[in-house]
Parts: C-alpha cells; structure tokens; sequence
C-alpha cells in the first residue's frame, strides 16, 4: 500500500511530528517500503487464530493498595526537567495558545 | 592484560589476593582508553566512581560473590543512579538526563559489589542492528573496523569482544544482544521474557524487550544470569518461578540430548561460510552424544513482516513519553502542541520517527485489525510452530545471523534490508523464548561467525549446558581481535 505525501503529513500531524517536505518526500518512500514488505502477512489465514499481546500468561497482577518509599524522591524527579519547576510542579508551555 | 580475565578467572585472583579490584578496574578503564578511539563503544565514561568503588572493595577484602569487583559496562538504556543515560538519542542527550534512581538490574548488580564503568553504544532507543542510528555514532567490530560492531547492544559486544570490561549487559528485542555477540565473537544471552526485569530500563517494545547479559564465556554468562534473574515486584511481568544455580547446569553431558534443525533457517541468501560453520558446530554436538534431527517451523517466514508491525506500534505508544517535559531535550514554542513538535522533531532521530510513524499508521482507526491483529495473530501462530517444536526437541539450532558483520553505511537508508540482518533472531522473541548466541567459527576474511542454540520458555538451563558443552569441546570463543 503505498503512503501519498498527504497521508504521511497526517501521519505525523497525529505523531506529532514536524517534518520538512524533503522528510516529507524521504518517509512517504520508506514507509511505502515498508508497507510493501509486511504485506506478506496477507498470505496467512489467521481466521480462526486468537492474537498474542503477551506471552508470560500473567493475569491481572495486584499488590496492596499501600503507599511505598519510591525509588527516587519527589525534587530529584522534577530536577531532571528541562522546564521551570513552580511549587513543586513543571511549568509548560501554555495548553491554550 | 589483566582485563582480558573472564569473571571465573578473575573472581580466583581477587580471591586469593593475587590483583587487587583496582588493579583490574585500571586494567579496563586502560584498555578503554586505548582501543575506543577505533570502536566508540563506550558513551558515557565513570572511571572516578568505578575507582572510587573499587578501592573500597579492596579496603573490605571480601569477595563473597563471583561478581564482587568485577568492571563491566552497561547499554546506555539502564538507568543508574547519577550517570547520564541517554539511550544515544538526542531527546535525552541534549540537557543529558541523570537518572535518580537505578535499574532493578543495575541495583542487584551494586548490590553483590560489580563496578560499573560507564555506558555503552547502542541504537538510538535500540533501534536498529547496526548501532548506526546512535546520535553518538557508529560503534566498529573490532574485527575490522571498517564494518558494524551489529546492534542495536553494539558498544556492549565491541566492549566485550575488545577485552575493555570484564562483561556487559545488553537488550534484546529482535536479536540485539545475540546479533552483536554474533559479529563481534562474544557470548550473549537472550532470556526468556520475563525472567529478568525491566524496571528501569527504557522500552522500546513492552511485549518483547528483554535485558540480558554479554560475557566472555558461558559460564560469565550463567553466573551473572543467576545474579540479575528473577522475580520483581516493580515489574508484573517478571516470572515467579525459582532462580537456580545456573552454574550447577553446566555439567558438559550433551548426551542424549535432542536437538532440531529448522530448515528454514538454512535458506538461500545465507552466505555459505556461515552455513558451513554451523553445520560444523551441529555435527560436535553430534560427536559429543546429542541426537539432530531436521525440524520444521513453518511461519519463520512471516516473522519478520509481523515483527515490523508489532514493535513499531509498541514503540509509537512508548515514545509518546519524551514530550520533553519531565526530562530531556527543550525547545522555545507558542503553545503545548507546539512544544511537543518542536522537541519530538528536534530530538528524534529518522529510524525512530520512522517507527512512530508506521506504528501510529498501524493503530490508527481502521487499520488496526488488517495489521496489528492481524500481526498479533500471526505471533500466534510462531509461538505454536515453537510448541511443536519443543514436543520433539530440546533444543534449536540455528545461525545467528545470514552473514557476519557488514559495512558501516551498507544499508543507510534502506530499512528494510536492515530489518532482515533480523531475519533469524525474530522469531524466538515473538515467542518468548530464550536463545544463546556463541562463536563457532572464522569466516576467510577473519569474521567471527555465531551459532544460535534456542531454548523452551524457561529453559536457560538448557541452552546454557549445550552452549558450555560445546566451548569446552572447541576453541572459537578463546580467538580475540588484535587492536
């Protein structure tokens, strides 16, 4: 299937990417390619095949609803942003504009 | 050379007081210095702590563990206390991120008294088998430095290989601790997943990463296995299952046996030397009183397809955290959305945009069942061809990779020919087994070669005793690189 350079800019609008046109015109090949390539899987009838998301059979793994020392403290997390820490929280960009 | 000791060897020594933790510390951090310029294995160098560690080491004088004072280096995707970790990528590089707090893994490991000496080369993110996409650049066999030291654990084989640490940890998603071990002529361990933990190290893709280690031999290998292994409350996916003495395993009785050979993995596009020598490596086993037989693992051939699917869409789901708030690279934007494009843009290298982007095409409303169920299920279906398998067999062997280490720049910009240097390490993650990869041979232009021996879900103690079996019986995993 192959990926047109409008297809690819709403790709990375949804990433949210930024890419130039050159990317733009780079990707929509390469993504194509890659496309072409996983096609093969349309080969394997899969209609009676139940989907593995997981293999350690594991299910619904619960611990008690107790708080813990963390591994790292509150000021050592939020000294690790790049951005200005206000009251002990991360000051953003505005969400609004 | 003092760093050229393997654990077991140099565990004696420190022992018996014949070196001192600081003597081999100096040894590798030497040895860094001397051959690094050629590789560029090591990304992050933390000689004055490793030092510092080591002399209280040999202050105590105890070594009540195999690995207490033994140098190793860890992929640049293990957080660890107070050292930059980065995973090569820009997003993470530009204001380096420092961890607060330690890896699971990197935590046992400073519990038994290893001294860690830095950080080691690897795919932007892990992506990749080539180390080529590091922002850092390319780690070099050490082998030939013209080609690809593999990847995406590169720096952490090269390091290995090059005697510049005693062992390393890698991950292995698709192969990428086996791959590397396999181009640069060392030991690596894929485990099976859930047997060790992640907490702490950063996802590439939840359903199929794994951490594990790189050694000098497979006895390094199953000690620090038996050292970093089981169960973790900080990771709900780690097993419950005992951690035996991975040690006891390696009884070097190989009798009886059974191992298959898939004939898919025996294709066309394999070089011929890598067929030789693994065929080669099948009939010790044979000498040595294993039973082979021809298998067959019919879905091989979708492995890869299903794969690039798969990973993509985890990895555009765990991608989605370096929005450059909490940590890593900045930006100056108008707005929210705006910063979250300005950094992702700026920081994340094209194989990881590449990933996102197909990943989120495959999750995208409409497309989710013809490819990423539909991928899910065709993992199904490798996962049985494994059951089957394993009703029969012990265990599997195969080639690592179809050829040894390739050119540095021999698949820029071509993705998918770089998806298939994963062609025969892809299948086993899926099905969440386990896999050894060790040297068994020499290719005419001097290129180690690895044979993969596959085990069942758990079944390390197996592929470990075959593996050991066959180094005590050949001298391949004894060859090392003039630097």
């Amino acid at each position: 299937m192959a990926l047109s350079p409008t297809d690819v800019r709403h790709i990375a609008k949804l990433a949210r990417l930024t890419l130039s046109d050159a990317q733009v015109t780079k990707f929509a090949k390469e993504l194509t390619s890659i496309l072409d390539y996983v096609d093969v899987l349309k080969e394997v009838d899969t209609s009676a095949v139940e989907p593995t998301a997981q293999v350690t059979g594991a299910c619904n793994v619960l611990r008690e609803d107790a708080v813990e020392p963390s591994s790292a403290e509150r000021a050592a997390l939020l000294s690790t942003s790049p951005l200005p820490i206000v009251d002990n929280q991360i000051e953003t960009p505005s969400a609004h504009g | 050379m003092l760093s050229s000791l393997t654990i077991a060897q140099a565990h004696t020594k420190l022992s018996k007081k014949e070196i001192s933790c600081e003597e081999l510390t100096r040894a590798c951090i030497e040895r860094i210095e001397s051959v690094d310029t050629a590789l560029n294995s090591v990304v992050h160098r933390n000689f004055e702590r490793a030092l510092e560690e080591a002399k209280n080491i040999d202050s105590n004088g105890e070594f009540p563990h195999p690995l207490t004072g033994i140098p190793y280096l860890t992929k640049d995707v293990y957080c660890e206390e107070g050292i930059p970790t980065t995973a090569c990528s820009n997003i993470l590089r530009n204001k380096d991120y420092v961890p607060p707090f330690d890896s699971t893994t990197t935590e046992r490991l400073k519990a038994v008294g290893a001294v860690s000496l830095g950080k080691t080369n690897t795919d932007e993110f892990t992506m990749g088998a080539s180390t080529e996409s590091s922002c850092y650049g390319v780690t070099r066999c050490p082998w030939d430095t013209t080609r690809v030291a593999g990847g995406s654990s590169g720096g952490s084989a090269a390091a290995v290989a090059a005697d510049a640490c005693l062992f390393a940890l890698g991950t292995d998603t698709g192969g990428s601790i086996r791959q590397p071990a396999g181009f640069c002529g060392c030991t690596g361990l894929r485990v099976t997943y859930g047997r060790t933990s992640r907490y702490g190290v950063m996802s590439m893709a939840s359903s199929l990463d794994t951490i594990g280690p790189l050694g000098k031999t497979v006895e390094d290998v199953a000690m620090i296995l038996g050292t970093i292994a089981g169960k973790d409350p900080k990771d709900v996916t780690t097993g419950s299952l005992p951690v035996p003495d991975y040690r006891k395993a390696l009884t070097k009785d190989v009798k009886g046996l059974r191992i298959g050979v898939p004939k898919e993995y025996f294709i066309e596009g394999i070089d011929p030397q890598v067929e030789e020598h693994v065929r080669s490596a099948i009939a010790v086993f044979e000498k040595l009183g294993a039973v082979t037989r021809e298998i067959t693992l019919p879905h091989t051939k979708y492995a890869v397809a299903a794969y690039y699917i798969i990973v993509p869409s985890e990895v555009s789901s765990n991608m989605a955290r370096y929005d450059g708030i909490r940590f890593g690279h900045s930006e100056k934007a108008a707005d929210l959305v705006d910063y979250y494009h300005a950094v992702r843009s700026a920081g994340f290298g094209d194989e990881v945009k590449r990933r996102i982007m197909i990943g989120t095409y495959a999750l995208s409303a409409g497309y989710y069942d013809a490819y990423y169920r539909h991928a899910q299920k065709v993992r199904t279906l490798i996962r049985r061809d494994f059951e089957e398998a394993f009703k029969e067999v012990d265990v599997i062997l195969a080639p690592v990779s179809p050829t040894p280490a390739f050119l540095v720049g021999a698949h820029t910009d071509d993705p998918v020919a770089m998806y298939l240097e994963d062609v025969f390490t892809i299948s086993q993650p899926l099905a969440g087994i386990t896999a050894l990869s060790i040297p068994c041979g020499m290719s005419k232009e001097n290129l180690p070669i690895g044979l993969q021996i596959m085990g069942n879900q758990w079944g390390e103690e197996t592929v470990l005793r075959a593996g050991h079996a066959y180094e005590q019986a050949t001298e391949w995993h004894t060859l090392t690189p003039q630097l």
